[in-house]
């Protein structure tokens, strides 16, 4: 388990501090070096479980020194070994501790029922791998838009998929790519569905 | 010193733009390449390395479930070529990538005559473009030392 900044002064509560969650050690560090890149303290983890024990959820009495655990954002890669990230949202979604935390599923496959179904448990966006630093950005963007936890009203806002672009297609990839590259060049609509919290 | 410089930056730059038409580069790697500074200059470096590291464990696990016909792991395959294609992916190893797509195919039909070529292949695509990117950070180093900034390139 790689910590990011461990510092808890009052100073770095602006800056956002994202646990990404993936089994690839070669995603983790891409998407730790995005986030850094885009000011956010960053903890990687390398499995639900991992993350899970990180927040004081396996229910292990040991782990809860976590009053002061401050996550603004968690970012899981979706096909893990052990708990997927389907399932790790699930479990946060069910704690009283984390259930407010915005959590995006990161995955290289552009499965509607998979994203649908995320979205459904309470997802707050969808990231289509490789994930980029425009991504990135307009992820932050978007949770700090959304001001505090405490503020949202979110519970009485419909939910909405929020296409990143004017292109207004929602199917698949785009025509234009030649088979031997399906997942490159994907036009950034259809690389992220985020859905705007209580702000539009 | 200053010729040496731009001629060094020239040499990096058509190297690096070949590698792109020549299909072993996608735009991951330009995404890749962005997010190295002057403050972190190995990054990418450090990056297709445990990538590198990656393919030769997968490569290894997958040719030893692959190594009895009447006994083949599938299923083992299929995840290694499945964890193979995301980091090749996010490296923009587009070779190695696309080898990995026709893998799966193979995998999923038990073909594994198919998967033994895919495997031999895909070992090949990867040593090759490491031997290529090492050629390139090479060429870095050597502007660097030269005093020269490493010039960024704009592939369309």
């Amino acid at each position: 388990m790689t910590v990011g900044d461990l510092s808890s002064s009052p100073s770095s509560s602006r800056e956002l501090h994202v646990l990404a969650v993936d089994d690839s050690f070669v995603d983790r560090k891409v998407i730790e070096r995005l986030l850094r890149i885009s000011a956010c303290k960053v903890t990687t983890v390398e499995s639900g479980t991992r993350a899970l024990q990180y927040l004081g959820l396996d229910g292990d009495k040991g782990s809860s020194t976590l009053k002061d655990l401050k996550v603004n954002l968690i970012v899981t890669d979706y096909s893990m070994p052990g708990l997927t990230g389907y399932e790790l949202l699930k479990k946060i979604k069910e704690s009283s501790a984390f259930r407010e935390v915005p959590v995006v599923i990161m995955s290289s496959e552009n499965i509607q029922p998979r994203i649908q179904q995320c979205m459904t448990e309470g997802a707050e966006g969808f990231l289509l791998k490789p994930v980029k630093l425009a991504d990135v950005k307009r992820l932050k963007e978007l949770i700090m838009r959304s001001g505090e936890p405490e503020d949202e009203t979110k519970h009485s806002c419909p939910k909405r998929i929020l296409q990143d672009d004017t292109d207004s297609s929602t199917s698949t990839l785009s025509s234009s790519l030649d088979v031997s590259s399906l997942d490159d060049d994907t036009p950034s609509s259809k690389r992220m569905k985020l859905e705007p919290r209580a702000h539009d | 010193m200053n010729t040496v410089v731009a001629q060094l930056q020239r040499q990096f730059q058509d190297y690096l733009v070949s590698l792109y038409q020549q299909g072993f580069l996608d735009n991951q790697f330009t995404e890749l390449r962005k997010l190295q500074d002057e403050g972190t200059p190995d990054f990418v470096a450090e990056v297709v390395s445990l990538f590198f590291d990656d393919c030769s464990k997968l490569i290894n696990s997958m040719s030893r479930s692959l190594e009895r016909p009447e006994n083949v792991d599938f299923k083992q395959v299929d995840s290694g070529v499945h964890q193979l294609k995301g980091s090749s992916s996010s490296v923009g190893a587009r070779r190695v990538k696309n080898v990995c797509i026709s893998f799966k195919e193979c995998c999923d039909v038990q073909n594994r005559e198919g998967c033994l070529r895919c495997l031999q292949q895909v070992d090949y695509e990867y040593k090759m473009l490491k031997t290529k990117l090492q050629d390139l950070f090479n060429l870095e180093q050597q502007i660097v030392q030269a005093g020269g900034a490493i010039p960024q390139v704009n592939i369309n």
